[in-house]
């Protein structure tokens, strides 16, 4: 169906083709995974099927793609729209029109199909993606998970024979990427769809891939095979294959089921060597970092407390929410919200899309003001603080960091970053050295790739060295290697006392980085307890390790490795 | 507002199974009827129709009553959606043209001759070429009833379009183009919502200064985001372009070579008539030609464009109907400004009444029984915002 003949593609000013060597054939109603690190050109060998590399983009393709017979070369983005349906990363970039059954009908429109037959697609499109009751709802106002369904439902009813997806389930919560999945699984299954397919999750989406394309480094030629096959020798995997790498099980599975029914025998060794799998090492200890860059960090963190007093007042304990209420919109967005952060805590805020968790971090930064109950940051009220005072009590990475840095140079943002905080010159460009090596002064923020873009972001909050630190989403678009240097460095900076709040979707990185875990439901705290009591009781929220290992309490693979050392 | 949009959104228990057939199927969908509208035409049609009214008059109790009556209609008869919250950013800019007449009125004075001086201002002295213009002086109390009138007529006619948009969105209206005109309107559409897309990215930036320790109000903090702010909305409308062409935006059938050539020759020759015929109606020695030329002018125009639209492949899905209800709105609007220039013509002094002797203002019953026609949507026009309770009773609001 998608045919790729010795593929390369050379970007405009680029010295190196950012892929080469692609020759892979999709079968008709396959599902095919590109997976791979953080900018080995998945996006581009996606772009490649639309045809939107390079008649939109620019460079130049060498080789030969065709779909459905169609060479790419020939045929315009605009004539292969009936053959391919292509989803981005930003659905809110995607839509044309303004409510959602305008846009489910937008694709139909341009192909030029008969009313009745666009009548007859948009009901089954709804009824298929679960959106009926939101089909006249301003697509705006929707939620994350809302606007994916949306977006692909939008390119779903022109019936086409390819669907081009990527990352369509990173903004997600577990149970709104667990709905998208099914939908594509059933029309692999049902209607025959070719689905091709990037996605950083793989956690999520593995066992739904009948092959996986592995982009091993940039540049290098991609790797086909079967999803067991690949994940043996993939740089990325999620942590059921960790977990079965580790227990040196072949075929290695992919899947909890598959894997819980060979865990008997670890099971054995971890509990005999345990004793008390009931508590879990997490609750006791924070871990310790291991990374040397993170080590570094710290020492660095310390050099500097000692030669300079913390001007926040330190006495009061970095957040206090009491009886929280926040109205939005008319939207109650948070009512009646208890929660107290304790200096080195790192708490992670979990809930469906627009949950609230946003707001509630909003609120902590003075973004939004209560409709009633009280916020303390470090003993301030933060909407009534002046921001240059607030900088010092609480920082927060939202969840687009690019919305926190204006200038064009890593070195202009550093020293506009030391600026604000009062910290001495220096003090920022020194902690993007620590967490970023290897980026220069002149790069524009805008050239970073997303993982290093959130690194700079947290250095300029940090800058300011606030005792509380929110992040709000913070691996959203990264890869497991950029958010294993993540946990690293947040983990340094709890153990330097900063309290961290985050917002995250990630139950991986919620299990392995958190003590505690807040459960927001139509903003109500549900849960609030230590991580391993409320991931685990909850089914959709429990990470793979703890799926596989019930009735033991494990969470990471890193704790088992350490148990069986 | 009964349940927030959020909460009716997903149910937490629906984890995993959401897309299995058996789940959906148990699932009863009820019958959908599509949130019942108006072609957005008629709303435009009235609520420009009320706007030519209110010129007709300086009337305050007219106006008054102009206002009132579109208030009323978009009360009652607006969709609950963004676009129709723009009405009160009309009705507060329709506020500040008022008050920016009066100010006017106050500090240059005004030809009205009037005798009732409320206060004198002092007066700065203009050299010899400002002749005529007046700085201060006396504020007459005729002066600043005359300016009053005077920018409430501005004040009706600016409520009036704003009725306009909150009833209808104007992008809705687009839609209603020629074929050969559809692409342009997708684009024109495209470029209406970028402006309220950049309010957004200079309300999210200038929250996010904040994050960075800087004061978030300010015109210096405006003028240190405009930079960023540009730059994601220009690399938004390259993202948008992008997915509008996968999507088959643009796509053209094929046309023989004479029809398109025809196609030209027509729009071009068509235009070149309009703009002879109306030089020629504006123009003293061009009186006998200029309606013809204009007439021939347009109908070849429209034959162009129709031709055009054979190039296009697009369908429409779901068009808005001119029914009956659609002609009854224009119908009032069409009927409230006929009657009001009638009147004009008929009665001048009622409906522009004199401030000079000063005296109050009478409330003509004819021409003010005619603006309450003004009303009829509201009770024929269909309730855009039903009761979110599915049961299928007719809405008592609704006689129809």
């Amino acid at each position: 169906m998608i045919r790729f003949e010795n593929v390369s593609v050379t970007y405009d000013g680029a010295a190196e083709p950012t892929v080469q060597g692609v020759d892979f054939e999709v079968p008709e109603g396959e599902l095919v995974l590109l997976v791979g690190p953080s900018g080995v050109g998945k996006s581009t060998v996606l772009g490649a099927v639309s045809g939107l590399v390079p008649h939109f983009t620019g460079g130049t393709l060498r080789g030969r793609v065709t779909v459905a017979g169609r060479d790419t070369r020939t045929h315009k983005p605009r004539e292969l729209a009936d053959v391919v349906g292509t989803v981005g990363q930003d659905p809110l970039s995607h839509f044309v029109t303004d409510t959602v059954e305008d846009e489910l009908a937008y694709g139909m429109e341009s192909l030029g199909l008969a009313p009745d037959v666009m009548r007859r697609r948009v009901e089954e499109t709804l009824d298929l993606l679960g959106l009926a009751d939101l089909r006249d709802r301003p697509i705006t106002t929707l939620s994350g998970g809302q606007q994916q369904r949306v977006a692909i439902g939008s390119v779903l009813t022109p019936h086409p024979r390819v669907l081009v997806l990527d990352e369509p389930t990173s903004a997600l919560d577990p149970a709104a990427a667990e709905e998208v999945l099914a939908v594509l699984q059933r029309l692999v299954h049902d209607l025959g769809t070719t689905v091709l397919m990037a996605e950083h999750r793989l956690e999520r989406v593995v066992q739904y891939a009948d092959q996986v394309a592995l982009l091993p480094s940039p540049g290098a030629a991609p790797v086909l095979g079967t999803p067991a096959e690949i994940m043996a020798v993939s740089p990325v995997y999620p942590p059921v294959v960790d977990l079965g790498r580790l227990a040196g099980w072949s075929p290695l599975p992919l899947t909890v089921r598959d894997a819980r029914r060979r865990a008997g025998d670890l099971r054995e060794r971890l509990g005999g060597q345990d004793g008390t799998p009931e508590v879990s090492p997490v609750t006791t200890a924070p871990p310790q970092p291991e990374a040397p860059p993170t080590s570094r960090l710290r020492l660095r963190l310390r050099l500097r407390l000692r030669k300079k007093p913390t001007p926040a007042p330190t006495t009061a304990s970095p957040a206090e929410v009491h009886a929280l209420a926040v109205r939005r919109d008319r939207v109650q967005a948070l009512r009646h919200v208890d929660l107290t952060v304790a200096p080195g805590e790192t708490i992670a805020l979990m809930g469906r899309n627009g949950a609230g968790k946003s707001t509630l971090l909003s609120a902590l930064v003075g973004l939004v003001e209560p409709a009633a109950g009280s916020v303390r940051v470090g003993g301030a009220v933060p909407h009534r603080t002046a921001p240059p005072e607030l900088v010092r009590r609480v920082g927060l990475v939202p969840q687009e960091p690019r919305d926190l840095l204006y200038a064009d140079t890593v070195a202009a943002e550093c020293a506009a970053a030391d600026r604000d905080a009062g910290a001495a010159p220096g003090t920022c460009r020194a902690l993007v050295t620590e967490l970023l090596p290897g980026v220069t002064d002149d790069i524009h923020p805008r050239d970073l790739s997303e993982g290093q873009r959130l690194a700079l972001a947290l250095a300029v909050v940090l800058a300011a060295r606030p005792p509380l630190l929110l992040l709000d989403e913070p691996t959203r678009g990264l890869d497991y290697a950029a958010k294993a240097r993540l946990v690293a460095v947040l983990r340094g900076l709890a153990a330097e006392g900063h309290a961290i709040v985050l917002a995250t979707h990630d139950v991986e990185l919620a299990a392995e980085l958190v003590h505690r875990v807040v459960l927001l439901a139509d903003g109500e705290v549900i849960a609030d307890g230590p991580t391993a009591d409320v991931v685990v009781a909850s089914p959709s929220f429990a990470p793979q390790v703890t799926k596989i290992l019930a009735p033991q309490k494990w969470l990471t693979v890193a704790q088992v490795r350490e148990a069986l050392a | 507002m009964g349940v927030p949009p959020l909460e009716r959104s997903r149910e937490w228990g629906r984890v995993g199974a959401g897309g299995t057939p058996q789940r959906r199927a148990a699932h009863p969908t009820r019958p959908h009827q599509r949130r019942p509208t108006l072609h957005p035409g008629a709303w435009w049609l009235w609520a420009l129709a009320l706007g030519t009214a209110a010129t007709r008059t300086t009337n305050p109790l007219l106006l008054a009553l102009l206002i009132t009556t579109s208030a009323y209609v978009v009360a009652t008869r607006r969709p609950d959606t963004p676009t129709a919250r723009s009405y009160t950013a009309f009705v507060k800019l329709a506020l500040a043209v008022l008050l920016i007449r009066l100010a006017f009125a106050v500090a240059l004075g005004s030809p009205v001759p009037g005798t009732h001086v409320i206060a004198t201002l002092p007066e700065v002295p203009l050299p010899d070429w400002a002749q005529g213009i007046r700085l201060g002086g006396r504020v007459t109390a005729e002066g600043l009833l005359f300016a009053l009138y005077d920018g409430l007529r501005l004040a009706t006619l600016l409520i009036c379009v704003g009725a306009a948009n909150a009833l209808a969105n104007p992008a809705r209206l687009l839609k209603s183009l020629p074929g050969a005109l559809y692409e342009m309107g997708v684009a024109v559409v495209v470029a209406l919502t970028f402006a309220p897309n950049l309010i957004l990215d200079v309300q999210r930036l200038r929250a996010a200064r904040r994050l960075r320790g800087r004061p978030d109000k300010g015109i210096r903090g405006l003028l240190q985001v405009a930079l960023p702010v540009l730059e994601g909305a220009l690399e938004r409308s390259v993202a948008l372009a992008a997915a509008m062409d996968a999507r088959g935006y643009g796509r053209t059938a094929d046309v023989p070579a004479p029809v398109r050539r025809t196609t030209t020759a027509l729009t071009l020759g068509g235009l070149l008539g309009v703009c002879a015929g109306t030089y020629g109606l504006l123009t003293a020695e061009g009186g006998t030609y200029g309606l013809p030329v204009l007439l021939a002018g347009l109908a070849t125009a429209l034959a162009g464009l129709r031709l055009g639209g054979r190039r296009s492949l697009r369908t429409r899905y779901r068009p808005d109907r001119w029914d009956m209800r659609a002609w009854l709105v224009t119908g009032s609007g069409v009927a409230v400004a006929t009657l009001l220039v009638l009147a004009s013509a008929h009665d001048p002094e009622a409906l522009n009444p004199g401030v000079v002797p000063l005296v109050a203002p009478a409330l003509p019953l004819w021409p003010a029984a005619a603006v309450l026609l003004g009303l009829l949507p509201a009770f024929v026009a269909p309730d855009p915002n039903p009761d979110p309770d599915p049961a299928p009773a007719p809405d008592p609001k609704d006689p129809s």
